[in-house]
């Protein structure tokens, strides 16, 4: 089992490979702004495709808005309730 | 309710080149995930143009979602569909929750007008939001 500080590494590396911040992911505070840091409506829905091949899940649709991709703490408490192991 | 109040519009800027990108990372799954089964058969039958088109599709979405303001709403962007029709032009209809949240606005409510050039695609939608069923205005 990983800690909630692994489970927000590998969501910063996914940030990082497909999110195309003006930032460094691998940098950022939990709860910082990622749309404030560059994040596109585009590259969102990369991350998404990305969040879903690394952990075999899909996101439902009632998850598919700006606020669930808002930060890497709200990443992490979406992928927390879809069963993603903290 | 002024007119002005149940004018909406929405515009989206995409970048096609990321576009590509992502159908090289993701695959299928891309466009699976965000494009109706007749979008993508459309998109995909020339496959030079195939990031373009699917680019202008996603911007029409975004734009879409503004107009509607449903980005915190959750819609599959499935929902969102760009019709193409027999002269060329493209227009705009909602499903499922989408259409539900939108006030199920009839196709002749919405207009879609899209457009790329070089590296970019764009989308503007434009919505007539339906009066309400009762007034009070005294």
């Amino acid at each position: 089992m990983s800690t909630a500080p692994a489970l927000d590494e590998k969501i910063k590396t996914v940030l990082r490979d497909h999110g195309r911040l003006n930032k460094d992911a691998m940098t950022l505070n939990p709860d910082a702004d990622l749309y404030q840091a560059g994040l596109t409506s585009h590259a969102s829905v990369n991350v998404m495709l990305g969040l879903e091949g690394l952990f075999d899940i899909e996101f439902p649709d009632q998850m598919l808005n700006r606020s669930v991709f808002s930060s890497v703490q709200a990443i992490r408490s979406a992928l927390l309730e879809l069963g993603v192991a903290a | 309710m002024q007119q002005a109040d149940r004018l909406r519009v929405g515009i989206d800027l995409v970048q096609i080149s990321r576009i590509r990108e992502s159908i090289a990372s993701f695959g299928e799954r891309f466009a699976q995930r965000l494009f109706t089964p007749d979008e993508i058969a459309y998109a995909s039958s020339e496959e030079p143009l195939a990031a373009e088109r699917f680019a202008a599709r996603f911007a029409a979405k975004e734009a879409a979602l503004k107009a509607f303001g449903l980005s915190h709403a959750g819609i599959d962007w499935r929902e969102i569909e760009v019709l193409r029709h027999a002269d060329g032009h493209c227009s705009l209809r909602l499903h499922g929750k989408a259409a539900d949240l939108a006030g199920a606005p009839h196709d002749n409510e919405t207009a879609l007008s899209l457009s790329h050039d070089g590296d970019y695609a764009v989308a503007i939608v434009t919505a007539v939001k339906a009066e309400p069923t009762t007034t009070h205005s005294h």
